[in-house]
């Protein structure tokens, strides 16, 4: 066991897991905030556009949008992030996961303006404001507020859910060095453990952390 | 009694984990089979065309014939055989659990292995390799991979030596070789390494027949040899014995012809080896 930590980077592995996290969770949450307006807004379009994105994206395997984005939009559609695989790999990854997430972010955020009492938007309707402006100073607010829970059970999906990417991005994230490590040593139960003691070590406090702020956060009604 | 059954433990997280590997082998619990019966339960590849196949219910490959020929020594028909898949990654755990008797499947013979599993053989000597499209003259070995796009299997120990050999190579991994194979033929990547034998089983494929082909400079060697339980030394000198006759009365040399031959691969120096002997 000692050698195994001694020889492979999996440190490394871990900080690469954390950086996807990271990025992505930001591009997930900013896409899945514009999605959540998209689909309570008064316009009908855009209501049909974000349940579509929702739905279709949702209900695409993870596995199969990190492929697409190698084998379909790098290669035959030719739009790589760069010309070096590792690093257009690691991009391609990034998005994906911020495309999946925003999904689910969009619909935690969507259960979370539901809390609200429809009395609100018409209070706010009928002083005046625009939907933007409601939105903005009403609605979101106490979405984001109403949707703690729900958006750090997506946030932990994500952190495991980028194990994912080992399928285009090699051994420099945790899937991937664990099948290298399995693939030169062979399988072994203190391997497994460590490398699910690092998932631990990253979801277990993020979970506490995000019931104690969704407690303080909620909205009193 | 405790290592044994953390065994358990350890093959039930390797099944999970493989997904989909399981189907074939229910009788868990590895607890002997032998019984009055006289089966053998063995290891392959199911997704390595050359090598081994499952195609429907029927399994073909070099891996296949050779298994078929060593089981048929030791008393085995061929009917008697049950084919249990093999995954590179579960491989020690199939052998230490007792839920195969042998493993055939591009099984390279390593001391960290040895430690885990006993080898009797090798049968066969691969080399990794490099396989490019057919009408590629650029590509004629490692030396050459300078501002190339390569492809490989994450982890995989080809591609950890390409990553010695080459440094600063220009490697896109993926998770099975089938999706290196696809974005080779859609001009993505380059060249594709491994074991020469699976690059030649995918160039023979008929949907990619003529259009890639194996470059034939193989820059390491890989020593085939089949796996079994850690310390069965009479099992491992009638598997050696076996292996050494089927050198012998040439099947060896009909069996590399029959299943890796339509590629117009030959076997690289150092075959037909011989065998290791037993410890």
């Amino acid at each position: 066991m000692g050698d195994i930590l001694s020889n492979y980077d999996i440190l490394g592995a871990f900080w690469v897991t954390i950086q996807l996290s990271v990025l992505s969770a930001v591009g997930a949450l900013v896409l899945g905030t514009v999605l959540a307006v998209f689909r309570v807004s008064p316009v009908g379009v855009l209501r049909f556009l974000g349940s579509f994105y929702v739905n279709t994206v949702r209900n695409t395997p993870l596995t199969l949008l990190m492929l697409f984005s190698i084998l379909g939009i790098t290669y035959i559609l030719q739009i790589p992030f760069s010309q070096e695989a590792s690093r257009n790999a690691y991009w391609w990854a990034v998005v994906m996961l911020a495309v999946y997430h925003a999904a689910f972010v969009c619909e935690a955020l969507r259960s979370g303006v539901n809390t609200i009492p429809a009395g609100q938007a018409e209070a706010a309707r009928s002083i005046g404001l625009t939907f933007g402006q409601s939105l903005r100073e009403v609605l979101l607010p106490q979405a984001f507020r109403g949707a703690v829970a729900p958006l750090g059970s997506t946030l932990i999906a994500l952190i495991k859910n980028t194990t994912v990417a080992a399928v285009i991005l090699g051994t420099a994230e945790s899937a991937g060095l664990l099948a290298q490590i399995t693939e030169n040593e062979g399988a072994s139960l203190p391997t497994f453990f460590i490398f699910a003691l690092g998932f631990v070590i990253l979801t277990l406090p993020l979970g506490v952390g995000i019931t104690s702020v969704s407690r303080r956060l909620a909205v009193k009604r | 009694m405790t290592t044994r059954r953390w065994g358990a433990v350890a093959a039930t997280a390797a099944l999970a984990l493989g997904l989909g590997a399981c189907g074939s082998s229910d009788d868990g619990g590895g607890s002997g089979s032998g019984g009055g019966s006289n089966g053998i339960k063995i290891g392959i590849k199911f997704d390595q065309p050359g090598l081994g196949l499952k195609k429907g219910n029927d399994y073909t490959g070099m891996d296949v014939d050779v298994a078929t020929y060593v089981a048929k020594q030791l008393g085995h028909e061929a009917g008697d055989i049950q084919w249990v898949q093999a995954p590179s990654a579960q491989r020690e755990t199939l052998i230490s659990t007792g839920q195969v008797d042998l493993v055939v499947a591009t099984y390279s013979i390593t001391d960290s292995r040895k430690e885990k599993v006993s080898f009797a053989g090798p049968y066969f000597v691969a080399g990794q390799d490099l396989l490019v499209r057919a009408d590629d003259s650029s590509i004629t070995g490692p030396d050459t991979l300078d501002g190339k796009k390569l492809c490989s299997v994450t982890g995989s120990t080809s591609a950890q030596k390409v990553k010695d050999k080459v440094p600063g190579v220009n490697l896109q991994e993926f998770g099975t070789y089938s999706e290196c194979v696809a974005a080779l033929v859609s001009n993505g990547v380059d060249a594709l390494t491994t074991d020469d034998t699976i690059l030649a089983g995918y160039a023979a494929q008929d949907q990619y027949k003529g259009k890639l082909k194996v470059v034939g400079q193989p820059f390491s060697e890989e020593r085939y040899g089949i796996g079994l339980k850690k310390g069965d030394t009479a099992l491992c000198q009638k598997v050696t014995d076996a292996i050494k006759k089927m050198i012998d009365d040439g099947e060896w040399q009909k069996i590399v012809d029959a299943n890796l031959g339509p590629a117009g691969y030959k076997p690289p120096a150092g075959n037909p080896p011989t065998p290791d002997a037993c410890s």
